[in-house]
């Protein structure tokens, strides 16, 4: 056994040895251990080095709280993890676990040079430190401070685990298996009530587990736990364990992280490896229990010194002592009776010192018994030992004056500064908390939410309190729920209620500008930095937090929050709740990227939408682009062909041929109703009245301040049916506009909206020989010029299907899209690919669509626009109705900046050099003039692939459309190019290739 | 997660149903063209903004489709109440009156 387990003692199986790794040292452990109690059982307290100072850190705390012993685990290639707590991690064979922070070994860190010049990184060192000179920022600053931040390092593979996500109702949730917990989760139970009990660790009973001497109904401790968990089960209690409740949500919606497999040796299979649930619970317990605080002196942080009611549970729990010759320096009761236990389990306690003159009798009586000597109204000082405590120096206080020192030596240093009731969730809620002054801590006060606090987290202590106010509070959320509710009472024996006083840091009679007491140990910050941020004016608790990074490490603070308000009041001259409580906000420990995303990764992070036609356009090997939710065909490259090349052989192909293009994820809405007319009147700049059905027409819609904010081609079917195409990114959006205006401001009119995006398949036809192509297919209408004009549409038979053709062009030729359901999409394409190759057929894809619509000078909204762009600056007046009382938008125009001259307005660029604009670039008018210069617009769309012979670009520039001609200038890193200003259509002005 | 009661439907429901629709009664002008470049800007752009008890609207768009009307304290984000579009304005002091 190892030298620090004591036989007979703790939970975890010593007959089951479990063999791990630690910085590549082969460890032997039990089963039930974790690394940090498998570690101290072999007498290691170094297990990190600390941020900032590199200074070497042991495990202060028992459980999930701890802030210095963070590792890196690892589990087989791929399987890595930086940042866990030693102290929570459970061994299993072949685990592998790693130190972090320190180069090049543990015992010997050359970072560890930061201790000694701790004057740099006083508090705000990183306002101080790097500001000057500015020129060093970028070379010496950001690289150092990117370099030293963070404590592990990130993993660079993909994480191979998966991790779930479930749903979970429930009458009660309780959060805490302690004896709160247990005694509320009982209350609640027998009344009927679904109960779900949650605990972090890996069995429940929270302080029951760490005071076995306690008798409960006459039971030894743990012998009532497993009888009581057993009846709990029995009354239908889900007890989740290894589940901690992360964050407490709106209307009792709380998040658990059930971790499932990080302690198993073996890795079962599909099973992920954590769970989210989302839990909504009709009332909530919350029993989290107290976090014991540290106290504040110089060398606090030195391992071997530690909390007393972890070396409490490590020995009761884990069956480990942390040390044969401990000293325990206390201000609270509860760590007399740690030395009680570690006395009678070996150790030679070398002396209990108490901050505080006056302590229950009993207790001193108890420790004389013991044969341990007991130093009341003393301070500690200092600790010496490298890498592990070897003395304490104490000083007896008296009248507030430091006396004598005097050197305990010893190989631990167990303390109390007393105990913070956790308030984690209960803040999460927006719960008011109150200030305690006689336990000098704060305490729960009202919550919105339908929830209770419950035994030591509201500041009870002692087991049998526990046991009382949690039978007392699930006896109240029953009630809540109409049930009667019983009175349940627990007889308790050997109970160690206690008191204690909480400090700032403790008097010194040493330089206080050197001292190094630790408050918040996991971010390395000093009491004195505390002092110094206050010094510097740091007034409000939020802005000492940030000023030295107090409680901003990944514990939150959980032990440093009260130790640190307490001194910086005391440096402000006020009372604690006059310097307030920093925020507490989720994640109550860390929690894994892996379980917030769920299910949601790789191909399930997003919906991806696909067209009927998408699985051809695959197999001819389209490159895709997402577009919205869509999945587009972007080009179809042969072989041996990039972007560029594909695009200039479809767009030729289309301007010479024929071009068959899948528009199916056109947002389409159906406008249906003896108001139709009037609705599109309203809706879209356009006058409607005197569109026959029949006909279409390009629709520009704006939102009521003026702007554009949608556009498509819009077809009369009959008097009453409007079918109406939006963009593809913007079909909800557009519905959602029609919606808002049809329901709320003109709820008279007698119109019904569809989405039909998804009901047709759309292929569209382009180029001198689509109508050619498309004829034979048709029923119902004749293609030609007369019969079926261009802006035409009728409902009619394409190849036997049923089929709405359109008449229209997005690329300046001869043009059809034809709608046909959904599902019979792919047979029209093949029917059209066949009978299309005598005319060369070519697919093209959103890229040559792009292309051909530019050299148009056609607008893509959202691109060509952006949310300020009105149909004047976009140069298509042509498309406002000016004789209609009203529509969406119109009154927004006639706003007088909307009026003003020097709008930016679209305009077509052709460059002097014929080079290709980048989009987004930005546009001078005089190039020489000093920087910043004056922007006056920037390129919105930019194509040197197409069919002209230069380059073409669009672009909004300040009164454009009143320069044609003009020279613009734009800058760009190497060089600046001038370009000339044109009219926006660079292909067929007067539209002759439109014409069958 | 808010659960969000639809007031056509009359469920509560998840708010993932549900999406805002910023501030409610606000009356678009009848006659735009005729008000005056205040006004319309008073329309357009004004909003109260306020700390407490918010008029507001939600839209049940994964659900009915319906738009309706919602009181919601923007310091809680507890909400009042929930109505259909168009009844009045609920009395705000009846609505805060059960609070804890």
């Amino acid at each position: 056994m190892s030298q620090y387990r004591v036989s007979g003692r703790g939970r975890v199986d010593t007959a089951r040895p479990v063999t791990f790794t630690f910085d590549g040292k082969s460890y032997r452990g039990a089963q039930g251990d974790t690394v940090a109690s498998a570690l101290l059982a072999n007498g290691v307290h170094l297990m990190g080095r600390s941020f900032k100072y590199h200074r070497p850190r042991g495990a202060i705390a028992a459980g999930s709280e701890e802030p210095n012993a963070l590792i890196g685990t690892r589990r087989g290639s791929g399987r890595f993890e930086p940042n866990t707590r030693a102290t929570v991690q459970e061994i299993w064979d072949g685990l592998e676990t790693n130190s972090q922070n320190k180069f090049p070994s543990l015992k010997f860190d050359v970072g560890a040079v930061n201790d000694a010049a701790y004057m740099l990184f006083s508090a705000g060192f990183y306002y101080k430190t790097f500001m000057w000179p500015r020129s060093f920022w970028d070379k010496v600053y950001e690289p150092f401070i990117r370099a030293a931040a963070g404590l592990g390092v990130s993993p660079i593979e993909e994480d191979p685990d998966t991790y779930a996500s479930r749903n979970l109702h429930c009458d009660v949730l309780i959060v805490g298996a302690g004896p709160t917990g247990l005694a509320a989760a009982r209350a609640a139970a027998v009344e009927g009530l679904r109960v779900v009990l949650v605990d972090e660790n890996p069995e429940a009973g929270g302080t029951l587990l760490s005071e076995p001497q306690a008798r409960i109904d006459g039971k030894a401790a743990w012998d009532w736990l497993a009888a009581e968990l057993e009846a709990l089960k029995a009354l239908g209690v889900k007890i989740m364990t290894r589940t901690t409740a992360i964050a407490y949500y709106h209307q009792n919606m709380i998040g658990l992280v059930e971790k499932l497999t990080d302690h198993l040796p073996k890795l079962p299979a599909d099973t992920p490896r954590e769970r989210l649930w989302r839990v909504r619970s009709k009332q909530v317990v919350l029993a989290q229990g107290a976090l014991e605080k540290p106290l504040v002196f110089h060398g606090n942080d030195r391992p071997g010194v530690m909390l007393a009611g972890s070396a409490q549970t490590f020995l009761n729990r884990y069956g480990v002592l942390v040390g044969k010759r401990p000293v325990i320096l206390t201000s609270h009761d509860s760590a007399w009776y740690a030395a009680f236990d570690l006395q009678d389990a070996g150790a030679k306690v070398q002396a209990i010192v108490d901050t505080r003159a006056d302590v229950d009798a009993l207790l001193q009586s108890e420790a004389r018994a013991r044969g341990i000597a007991v130093k009341l109204s003393h301070t500690a000082t200092a600790t010496s030992g490298r890498l592990r405590v070897s003395s304490l120096r104490i000083n007896p206080v008296a009248g507030g004056t430091v006396g004598a020192a005097q050197d305990i030596r010893c190989d631990a240093v167990l303390m109390s500064g007393g105990w913070t009731p956790s308030l984690h969730l209960f803040s999460h809620t927006k719960g008011s908390l109150t200030w305690d002054d006689d336990r000098t801590t704060f305490l729960p006060e009202k919550t919105p939410e339908d929830c209770v606090i419950a035994g030591a987290s509201r500041g009870l202590w002692g087991i049998g309190a526990a046991l009382a106010d949690g039978a007392e509070k699930g006896r109240a959320v029953a009630e809540a729920l109409g049930k009667t509710g019983a009175q349940v009472a627990y007889a308790i024996e050997a109970d160690r209620p206690g008191t204690g006083v909480s400090h700032k840091e403790l008097p010194t009679d040493l330089s206080a500008g050197k001292a190094k007491a630790f408050v918040d140990f996991q971010n390395d910050v000093t009491a004195k930095d505390l002092r110094l941020a206050v010094r510097e004016g740091m007034r409000s608790i939020e802005h000492v937090k940030r000023y030295t990074t107090n409680g901003m490490a990944t514990d939150q603070g959980k032990m440093s929050n009260i130790n640190g308000l307490n001194i910086a009041s005391d440096a402000l001259g006020k009372k604690q709740p006059q310097v307030g409580l920093t925020t507490f906000r989720p994640p109550y420990t860390p929690t894994s990227f892996g379980a917030f995303a769920g299910y949601h990764r790789g191909e399930h992070f997003e919906v991806t939408r696909k067209t009927n036609i998408d699985s051809w356009a695959e197999a001819k090997g389209a490159v895709f682009e997402p577009v919205g939710q869509w999945r587009r065909a972007r080009y179809f490259p042969k072989p041996g062909e990039d972007m560029d090349t594909a695009v200039r052989r479809e767009c030729a192909a289309t301007r010479a041929s024929v071009g068959i293009f899948d528009a199916s994820t056109l947002g389409k809405i159906e406008v249906v109703g003896p108001d139709a007319v009037e609705f599109m009147n309203r809706m879209y700049t356009n006058p409607w009245t005197k569109l026959a059905p029949g006909r279409c027409r390009y629709g520009l819609l704006l939102g009521d301040d003026g702007y554009i904010r949608d556009d498509g081609v819009i077809g009369r079917m009959t008097e009453d049916r409007f079918h109406v195409t939006t963009t593809t990114g913007g079909a909800a959006r557009v519905l959602n506009m029609m919606e808002d205006y049809l329901q709320t401001e003109w709820s008279d009119l007698n119109v019904w909206l569809t989405s039909t995006t998804e009901h047709w398949s759309t292929v569209a036809l382009n180029g001198p020989n689509a109508a050619k192509l498309l004829a034979p297919f048709v029923e119902g209408v004749e293609l030609t010029e007369e019969a079926f004009p261009h802006m035409s549409c009728v409902e009619c038979t394409v190849a036997g299907m049923p089929a709405r053709l359109f008449r229209v062009s997005f690329t300046g030729e001869i043009g059809f899209e034809v709608n046909v359901p959904a599902h019979l999409g792919q047979k029209l394409w093949d029917i059209l690919w066949e009978a299309g190759q005598q005319y060369g057929i070519t697919a093209y894809g959103t890229e040559t669509m792009h292309v051909l619509r530019a050299e148009k000078g056609y607008i893509i909204v959202g691109q060509d626009t952006d949310g300020t762009v009105t149909p004047y600056d976009a140069g298509m007046g042509w498309a406002v109705g000016k004789k209609k009382p009203d529509f969406v938008g119109m009154r927004g125009l006639a706003r007088p900046d909307l009026q003003a001259k020097n709008r930016k307005q679209l305009v077509g660029l052709l460059t002097e050099d014929g080079s290709k604009l980048e989009e987004g670039a930005q546009i001078v008018f005089d190039p020489k003039q000093a920087i910043p210069m004056t922007m006056v617009g920037h390129v919105t769309s930019s194509y040197d692939v197409g069919t002209t012979d230069q380059p073409i670009a669009l672009a909004l520039v300040e009164g454009g459309h009143g320069k044609m001609g003009e020279t613009v200038y734009i800058p760009m890193p190497d060089r600046t190019i001038a370009a000339k200003i044109t009219a926006t259509v660079f292909v067929d002005p007067e539209n002759t290739r439109l014409k069958i | 997660m808010l659960l969000i009661h639809c007031p056509y439907c009359n469920e509560t429901l998840p708010e993932v149903e549900f999406a805002y629709a910023s501030e409610a009664h606000i009356a678009r002008p009848t006659r735009p063209s005729e008000t005056t470049d205040e006004d319309w800007a008073e329309f357009l752009f004004m909003r109260s903004n306020v700390k407490g008890p918010l008029y507001e609207r939600w839209r049940h768009v994964h659900g009915c489709g319906r738009f309706f009307n919602a009181v919601r304290d923007t310091v809680t984000d507890k909400f009042l109440t929930t109505y259909k579009a168009g009844e009045p304005r609920p009395d705000l002091s009846s609505l805060t009156e059960g609070l804890k």
